[in-house]
């Protein structure tokens, strides 16, 4: 039923859910957790293990977070760890990079990465050029994060994906977490991680549940930065995505399979690093590449994996050019018709793979 | 036939003089030398009168200088004098590029503010920060080779003029305004980790219309923060006047709700003494306090700009000669024979000496290495490779 219910949330049909159900492979003591729980738990192991991280930003106190993902915190480590802050992005970025520079390990949550925007000389200048600027005597251990990209009606002003923006930086790692495997590993390395994390979370995510192997439910499981993971095993095209269109690219990879079409499908879990490494393999098996981003094509993801796809080996492998799937080039619209259609569909990927392959 | 002190002091001073027109400087030197039983070990001097806002008292009028100190300060207050004239010198030899911000004039805000701190203190600045890099410990060698860009400099050549740091020193930063949030971050790590330490955030009186300030200010306030809020005041913003940037030049009033000082910038005894009582403030939980120092520089915004389109020379000059820090120290020291001319001149000998062979340095030592270009982007990390300019030049970066 919990299952029923994480499909109804996320929109997509039952069919595909229980077909994606068969690829992860069944272990022990599986157990369901939403993202949401598992940034919580994240959150709250790191709190426990480590004193000086503290968590800070608007509403995470007694509100329990606006999405609800600090809830339970406040409750457990008081005023002193878990900070309400007043709606001055800016001034609380900055005061959180401060505080790294002098000894703790705050997690800045910004409410939706669009008002990092208002912080962001904060995070690029003084947070992820300082260990380089330095010459490595000043580091920056923050983490950033909050939701990214688009939800369902919030318009032109809340949506934007930040991905792109974020990932052009050096001195930065930004993560972008599909699962609730993803979200809980990846947010717990980011923590322990001694630089600069953009941590990219997607609201239409929080509330879809999966199943978490045993080894994920450690208090010590980290993922580790840098490596994305193959979600689907697939000789016939590759499809890469982060965030929510890996669930779409597994969704189209069922309909594909009643076709015969295999596709491999890759989560890239990091944006920066990006793991060429993975995708290079994947491309060098099956031939074609197709990516699919929520933000907007120009000077995307997709982009950068094109141009690097094209400097590397991966190129002589290629039977097909390598075809973007983004969203639309166009500030969100609200209405819920022309919002569908800014965004990529199941039918986008699936035309794409078709085209690819010449089909 | 005894001598009287005083006669025999005059002989001294007389024979001395005749041999320093002479050869070996050392001679002189050492029939100049007198005891320090000679000297007035301590004084007490009148300090201008804070202006205070929200506070009910304020920083003593009355401020005790030791000749030890004195002493210290004065140098200190040398160094960072003839450091700055030497980035000037070499930046017109074009040995020094890009930006270079240089406090003369304001040397009393550095060397008072550090006299009234701990070194276990924190302080943080913007880009106008040589003399601060050094009052916290970093050499004139290390901050002269980081200008020139040098394997010797501080941050390894890796970050220039404005990007020097040093233990409880974060920089050095280039972004106008953005350094105060981020003192006030370390202020929250100082009250966090339940230390009794404070952190002095500076800003000049152009920031201080930043609206991250009043930010900082807010959250500063709220939480009772222990930071010293400090503006700057030299009473330029690059060109713009203080009258022509801000509807209310009275920036010790600015944080409203939060109590404010004016200091005399000039004067490194009311720095001094003024330093102390806000940070004893903060000390006490009672933070955080903003202090407006009124100063001045001597030379123009940066290497880039003369400095009269906006200002005239009269003005620079009249500063000189009436409010010049060094010199108010030194006429103090005299007048109250603290020191003699002799040493003082022998301690601006040394200090030219210290800063000549610093530069020697800086335009000596070579530039770093390439394999160096990455290095340091991330801290405590696996190496990584690097996109260089071309997409088969995979460079290496160690933390």
């Amino acid at each position: 039923m919990a299952l029923l219910k994480s499909c109804v949330r996320s929109g997509r049909n039952v069919f595909a859910v229980i077909l994606r159900r068969e690829f992860h492979k069944t272990a022990p003591a599986l157990v369901q957790v939403t993202v949401r729980d598992a940034l919580t738990q994240a959150m709250d192991e790191e709190l426990e293990r480590d004193e000086r991280v503290f968590l800070l930003g608007e509403e995470v106190a007694q509100y329990d977070g606006a999405y609800k993902v600090s809830r339970g915190l406040w409750k457990k480590y008081g005023d002193k760890r878990i900070i309400d802050t007043p709606i001055t992005e800016m001034g609380f970025a900055g005061i959180a990079v401060g505080s790294a520079m002098a000894g703790l390990r705050p997690i800045c949550e910004f409410m939706t990465f669009n008002f990092s925007m208002q912080a962001i000389d904060q995070i690029i200048n003084s947070a992820a050029k300082t260990s380089y600027m330095s010459a490595g005597l000043q580091s920056v251990p923050i983490v950033f994060r909050g939701p990214n990209g688009h939800s369902a009606g919030v318009a032109a002003q809340h949506s934007q994906c930040f991905a792109a923006w974020y990932g052009h930086c050096p001195g930065l790692k930004v993560l972008s977490p599909w699962s609730a495997e993803d979200a809980k590993g990846l947010l717990k390395a980011a923590i322990r991680d001694d630089n600069p994390v953009v941590f990219l979370e997607n609201e239409l995510l929080y509330g879809v549940a999966f199943e978490v192997s045993e080894e994920a439910q450690s208090k010590d499981f980290v993922v580790p930065i840098g490596k994305a993971k193959v979600e689907r095993q697939g000789t016939r095209i590759t499809l890469v995505s982060h965030s929510r269109y890996v669930g779409h690219c597994l969704d189209a990879a069922a309909v594909l399979a009643k076709e015969g079409i295999e596709c491999e499908v890759i989560n890239l879990r990091s944006i920066r690093p990006l793991d060429m490494e993975t995708i290079e393999s994947s491309v060098a098996k099956t031939n074609h590449l197709v990516t699919v981003e929520g933000g907007w094509p120009q000077f995307g993801v997709g982009a950068e994996i094109c141009a690097r796809i094209m400097e590397g080996p991966a190129f002589n492998y290629l039977d097909a050019p390598v075809i973007r799937v983004t969203g639309v080039d166009i500030p969100m619209p609200y209405a819920k018709i022309l919002e569908d259609n800014s965004v990529p569909q199941i039918k986008d990927i699936i035309f794409s793979v078709k085209k690819s392959l010449n089909i | 036939m005894r001598l009287s002190l005083n006669s025999m002091r005059k002989m001294l001073t007389i024979i001395s003089n005749v041999l320093k027109g002479s050869a070996s400087k050392n001679v002189a030197r050492v029939v100049a030398a007198r005891t320090y039983a000679d000297f007035t070990a301590e004084a007490t001097f009148d300090v201008k009168k804070c202006d205070t806002h929200r506070l009910d008292d304020a920083p003593p009028t009355k401020s005790v200088l030791t000749r030890e100190d004195a002493l210290k300060y004065y140098r200190t207050m040398q160094v960072i004098r003839r450091m700055e004239l030497k980035a000037d010198q070499l930046y017109k030899q074009k040995i020094i590029r890009g930006f270079c911000h240089l406090s003369d004039g304001q040397e009393a805000c550095a060397v008072g503010i550090e006299a009234g701190i701990k070194p276990t203190d924190h302080l943080i600045t913007a880009y106008r920060a040589h003399g601060y890099t050094y009052t916290r410990g970093v050499s004139v060698r290390e901050i002269l080779a980081e200008l020139t860009g040098r394997r010797g400099g501080c941050a390894k050549g890796k970050g220039g003029s404005m990007h020097m740091y040093a233990n409880n020193f974060y920089g050095g930063n280039g972004i106008v305004g953005a350094q105060v949030p981020l003192g006030a971050g370390v202020a929250l790590a100082c009250k966090y980790l339940d230390t009794d330490q404070v952190c002095a955030t500076l800003y000049g009186d152009g920031a201080a219309n930043q609206g991250q300030i009043f930010e900082a200010y807010n959250m500063a306030s709220l939480w009772k923060l222990p930071c010293i809020f400090i503006c700057e005041n030299n009473k330029y913003a690059m060109g713009t006047s203080v009258e022509r940037s801000s509807a209310s030049t009275e920036y010790y009033k600015r944080g409203d709700f939060i109590p404010g000082l004016r200091v005399d910038g000039m004067d490194i005894l009311c720095v001094k003494e003024a330093t102390k009582y806000a940070a004893d403030l903060c000390r006490a939980g009672k933070g955080p306090i903003v202090m407006e120092l009124q100063t001045y520089r001597y030379h123009g915004h940066s290497m880039s700009d003369p400095g009269v389109s906006y200002r005239t020379r009269e003005e620079i000059q009249e500063v000189r000669s009436k409010s010049d820090p060094i010199s108010l120290l030194k006429d103090r020291m005299l007048a109250n024979n603290m020191a003699s001319v002799e040493e003082l001149k022998e301690i601006d000998v040394q200090v030219r000496k210290e800063i000549e062979e610093a530069a020697q340095f800086a335009t000596t030592d070579p530039e770093p290495p390439l394999e160096e270009l990455c290095n340091h982007i991330f801290n405590n990390d696996a190496p990584l490779e690097v996109r260089g300019t071309l997409p088969w030049a995979k460079l290496k970066s160690i933390s």
